[in-house]
This record gives structure tokens, sequence and C-alpha cells, in this order.
């Protein structure tokens, strides 16, 4: 185990899938200075520009042209910085990444990632901050993942690699930063597992990204100020859902709350209360209640931002509703 | 404009890449008239662009290529595929959402593809060829395979953002790639004259300091001599070119489509400058084909697209239990 943040975990991950197979290219904006979260740093020094690439701020290109490498025996990383950045990139990524290998009849698979940094980060301002996962996990053909720690982020993005299917990678910008042990050498997370990160008997809180440290301390201050056992599911992965993990804890409590930084509205939480509800209306004891931002886009001032955005507070007085 | 009739120029042409040539541009012909009566007919799921009257410029610009380079293709792709070499009977079988068809019935007419054949697809998205087409450019340059990728696409992709973002790439990076414009005039219902700044498509090419022609597209035998220079280019380590191909689309922008934005003595005019026409009069001319052997292609064409048809129609439907195969690649399927 190493100690590094977010950022390096991913540095690492992708320095050991380079090394390992001459076909990972990275295509990207500024990527060759480390990109603006350090999650690229010293990959031009160990791999050269012919496979770090500084790519012309072209986001339908760098998206289109990540598919053609990967349609041709490459797989390549795209990278966008900021997940807005990708929506410049919405039909490469929705008619033609997502849709390949569908629409050739299972000839070719378009072996992609897709890295952007999403969340919210001190007053980047609405075109700089969101979440929009939901855009993505809506479209067949398309894997997503949401990673909240150094390790998962590395284990995620190698896993990420080595599929064979695009994957949008999003690193929450919050977190970057943060750091925390990573094991060393090829560590993966498989796509498709979410992680128990407490256990508890009383309320089943659901999260992934920088939500899940937020869920972390809302477990504490349950069990704590309410007397309230919380058990804390990381996704991890939103596309392939891990539902399975998800159902033994919602059989165990009956009571869920699922919160995320994106929009409530249409947001990945609706799906999943919907399929909780679908699948498991017998084993609840309470409506499932959703915790997400406010129908606004993000805004600049700190304070008009922490009203939009949901706290660990917001995630605690949920709770509360269905479990106190 | 009154369109160029003369026969066609055959200064770059061998014999046998000249009948190769207007081999394929039969096969395109009989087949896309039979897929027109079909459509018509019924017959069709869907709708379809045909590709009649833009036969040379597939036909042409595939007869430089091997079997292992790249082109990318438009919603008007048959003719590309069956350029690129494509059995007309998968094609066919396709068209017909057939478990036999090129993509088992999953793409249709505007999705046909043939990876085994470097044809990375049709594409229902104006433009969607572009960054696809330079990241396979890309991808032959990191393998140093020597390969090379063509993006066939419209009048109407040229105003496209992903036009100009390609060819800048294409250029920085010197991609050995050819973009290939068939400038049928109409971008879907509107003349290019009434949505492109400038009317010679080929002066783009200047912004990207790549090498920008404009060639008479329904002239086989000039495609073939523009294509091969920029092929040769891209081969060679040149990187990319644009080449405006002026034709005219015989059909409507769909089968089935009113073509009130355009005049009925215009299309004759330009049917009269047919490129197959011009082909013919040229072979025959030279001795390299004579009235009788004209005939046989045509006859054959015939046959083999009669024949396509019968495969198709005969071929078994997918099964519906099969809908969600090829969503995503099964674990521990090896990708390309």
């Amino acid at each position: 185990m190493k100690r590094m943040s977010f950022g390096q975990a991913t540095v690492d991950a992708t320095r050991l899938a380079m090394r390992a197979d001459d076909r990972v290219i990275v295509l990207g904006e500024d990527i060759s200075w480390g990109g603006n979260f350090g999650q690229f740093r010293g990959l031009l020094e160990e791999f050269g520009p012919d496979r770090i690439i500084d790519m012309p701020i072209s986001e339908a290109l760098i998206m289109s042209a990540a598919v053609g490498a990967a349609m041709t025996g490459l797989r390549p990383v795209a990278s966008m910085s900021f997940l807005e950045f990708t929506m410049g990139a919405m039909d490469e990524i929705v008619n033609q990444a997502a849709k390949m290998r569908y629409m050739s009849g299972g000839q070719v698979s378009v072996p992609l990632v897709l890295r952007a940094s999403d969340g919210i980060l001190r007053s980047s301002g609405a075109q700089h901050s969101g979440s929009l996962e939901a855009l993505f996990t809506h479209v067949a053909g398309l894997k997503v993942v949401a990673p909240s720690n150094p390790a998962d982020a590395k284990g995620l993005l190698r896993s990420a690699m080595d599929d064979d299917d695009p994957v949008i990678y999003l690193e929450n910008k919050s977190i970057t930063a943060k750091r925390g042990w990573v094991p060393k050498g090829d560590h993966r997370v498989p796509l498709g597992t979410a992680s128990v990160v407490q256990k508890g008997t009383d309320v089943t809180l659901i999260t992934y990204s920088a939500m899940t440290l937020r869920g972390s301390d809302a477990a504490a201050l349950l069990a704590f100020n309410h007397g309230i056992s919380a058990e804390l599911i990381d996704l991890r992965s939103l596309w392939p859902l891990d539902f399975e993990t998800v159902a033994a804890s919602v059989t165990k409590t009956g009571r869920v709350v699922i919160a995320h930084e994106a929009w409530l509205t249409g947001g990945y939480g609706a799906e999943l209360s919907a399929r909780i509800g679908e699948e498991l209306f017998a084993d609840l004891k309470a409506p499932v209640v959703r915790v997400g931002a406010a129908r606004a886009p993000i805004p600049f001032g700190p304070p008009l931002e922490s009203a939009v955005v949901p706290g660990t507070d917001a995630i605690v007085d949920a709770a509360v509703r269905v479990a106190g | 404009m009154s369109p160029p009739t003369a026969p066609a120029t055959l200064a770059d042409l061998t014999n046998a890449s000249a009948l190769a040539i207007h081999r394929t541009m039969v096969r395109i012909r009989v087949f896309e008239t039979r897929v027109t009566e079909l459509f018509a007919a019924g017959e069709l799921p869907g709708f379809v662009h045909t590709y009649l009257g833009q036969e040379a410029i597939a036909a042409a610009v595939c007869e430089n290529l091997t079997d292992d380079d790249y082109i990318t293709s438009t919603h008007r792709g048959h003719g590309h595929a069956i350029a690129k070499g494509m059995g007309t009977d998968r094609l066919m079988a396709e068209l017909f959402g057939k478990e036999t068809g090129a993509n088992r019935g999953r793409g249709g007419s505007m999705h046909v593809a043939d990876f085994s054949l470097g044809m990375l697809g049709a594409n229902g998205i104006v433009g969607g060829g572009f960054g696809i087409a330079a990241g396979a450019g890309l991808s032959a340059l990191h393998r140093g395979s020597g390969q090379v990728a063509v993006c066939f696409f419209g009048d109407g992709g040229v105003n496209k953002g992903p036009f100009h973002e390609a060819l800048n790439f294409a250029s920085v990076k010197a991609l050995p790639v050819i973009f290939v414009c068939e400038n049928n005039q109409y971008a879907q219902f509107t003349a290019i004259s009434r949505t492109s700044a400038v009317e010679d498509l080929a002066i783009r090419a200047t912004a990207y300091a790549m090498p920008g022609t404009t060639v008479d597209g329904n002239d086989a035998g000039a495609v073939y001599g523009a294509v091969g220079t920029a092929v040769e280019a891209a081969r060679d380590g040149e990187g990319p070119s644009l080449l405006n191909c002026v034709t005219y689309r015989h059909s409507g922008h769909y089968v089935g489509d009113a073509e009130v934005y355009r005049t009925a003595a215009e299309v004759e005019q330009w049917k009269a400058a047919d490129p197959i026409g011009r082909l013919e009069a040229a072979l025959t001319a030279t001795g390299w084909l004579d009235a009788a052997g004209v005939e046989s292609v045509w006859e054959a064409a015939r046959a083999e697209t009669a024949a396509a048809e019968r495969f198709a129609a005969s071929s078994p439907d997918p099964d519906p239990g099969n809908a969600l195969d090829y969503v995503y690649t099964p674990t521990g399927e090896v990708g390309p």
C-alpha cells in the first residue's frame, strides 16, 4: 500500500496500463502538462508525445478520434478536463461510441475510456460545476463509473482501461486532491461491484463519488446524535450496477436514502429508487428518499452554491425522516 | 451550372483498373435501381438514400485502396460498401433487416459496415465520419501499418464543426487521411450555394494547410488520378488532402423525396451527363470495351442483384430473443 491522492492514483493506473499495452494512448486537452488536476502528471516523460497526445480544444474530434482509434486496434483514453466540456462531444459519445458495437451486429468493440472531472469545487461557476452521470447511464452501450477514494480511483480506472466497451470515468473535482491508501501494482476493482463502506441495520445510505464522503459523515452523525445505525453503500459503478449488494442491504434495513450531487429531477437516484420500488417493495418500511441538488445551475457565490448543493445535513435529515 | 459531358479521362487508368471501376459503377447502379424499386414496393423497412449518379467516386476512390485501408461512409453508403468489397448479398440482406445481413440486421441501410474490409460503417449522422477517419489514421500511424483512411462525406458535411476539427488535427499530425467530399450540390434539400460561404469547397483546405483539389466527380478517371495522388502522399507521410468531387444526385435525398427544391430540367441535364455513360464512351472509344462487353457487364450486374435479392428475401429474420446481443462486449471476448 502507498499513500497517494486520488489524482496520483489515476496516474498510477494509467502508467501501469500503458506499460502493459502499447495500444493504450491518451488523447486530451493540456495533458502533457499534467492536466488541470494532476491526473496525467509525469506520463509524458515516460511515454512521450506519440502516446500522450495534446489535442486541440476540439471536443467532438477528441471523442470521435478516440472512437476511430478504438475501432482500429488501439485502446484510447480521452480527456476533456471538465465534464461540461464533453457536452461538445455528445453526438460522438451517444451516436458513435455507444452504438457502434450494436449497429455493426457485434463486428467491433469500442474500447475507450472518457475521463471527465465532475462535481463541485469552490465557486467554479455553472459551466464548470455539476454532475451529469444520468445523461450517460441513460444511454445503452455506455458504462459509467464514479469512484469516491484513491484506491477505487486506481482500481476502477484500470478495469475501465481493460474493458472492451466505452466507459465514462467520472472523477470528482472536490476529491481529486484527497489522499488515501492505495494498493501497489495491478490493483483492479471490477466494474459493477459496489462497496459496503459501513455496516448498519436501520437505514441504507446509497451514494457514489464525493457524496460517499458526506454519506460517511452523515452515518457518524446519525449514530451519535440520533441512535440510528446506517449502512453506507458506495456504488462505485453506475452501469453496470451491482443491484445485488443494494438489494441485500435494503432487505435488511427496509429504509433507503439515495444521495448524489446531481440534480434530483431525473437523476440517477430516480432510476435507482424506481428499481428498488419495483423489485423490493415488500421489503420497504418507508418510501425511498432521494437527496440531490436543487433545480438550478450551480451558482457562483459561495452561500448560493451551498444552498443548492446537498451537504451532510441533507443526508442526515433524510435518514431521520425515514428511520427516526 | 451545366454539367460536363465529355467522355471520362483515361490518362491515369490502366485497362484493368478502368474496367474494374466500370464494373463497380454498374454494379452499384443496378443494385441501387433495384433498391429504389423494392423500397417503393414496400419491401424494405425504414428508409433509404441511394447513391445513383455518384458511382464514379466510390468506385474510383476504392480502386486506389487495399482491403486493409479504411473508409468511413455516410447515410448514402451502399456505393461505398460495394466499392470497398462488401458482397451485395450481405448488403441487400442488411437492407431487408435480416440475420444474414452485414450487420446481422442491427444496422440497416445507414449503418452498413464490414470491419474485415476496413469499411468502418455508413453513418446516419452527417459528418459522423470525420473524427473516426482521423482516429483511424492516427491508429494506422501509431501502429506503423501503412494504411490510409478515406473519409467520404457530402457537401452538407462541410458546414459541421467536426469537418474543421478533423481537417485541422489531421494536418497538424500529418495523418494518412484523404477527405473526399461528394459534392452532389444539395445538403438534404438545400443547395450548397445557399449555405456555404465559398462555392469551391476545395478552398477550405487552404485554412488547414493541406492540398485541396476540385475534381469532376462524374469523370471516373479524373477522380482516380486525384485520389491516387492523395493516397500516395498520405502513404509517404505527407499528410491529408481534401478532394471536392463535384457530382449530382440522380435521386432525391431519400427515396420518396418530392424534390420540390430542384427542377426536373436540371435533373435531366445531369442525367444526360451520367458518369457511367461518360466512362463507357471513353472505354468504347479506346477499344478497351465494345458494345457487347458493356452489355455483359450490365447483364452480370443484373444477375448479381437478382441473386442478392433472392438471398435477402429468403434469409431468416433475426431472433427477437437476441435483440439485446451486441450492446456490450461479452466478458472475456477479445476486442479488436
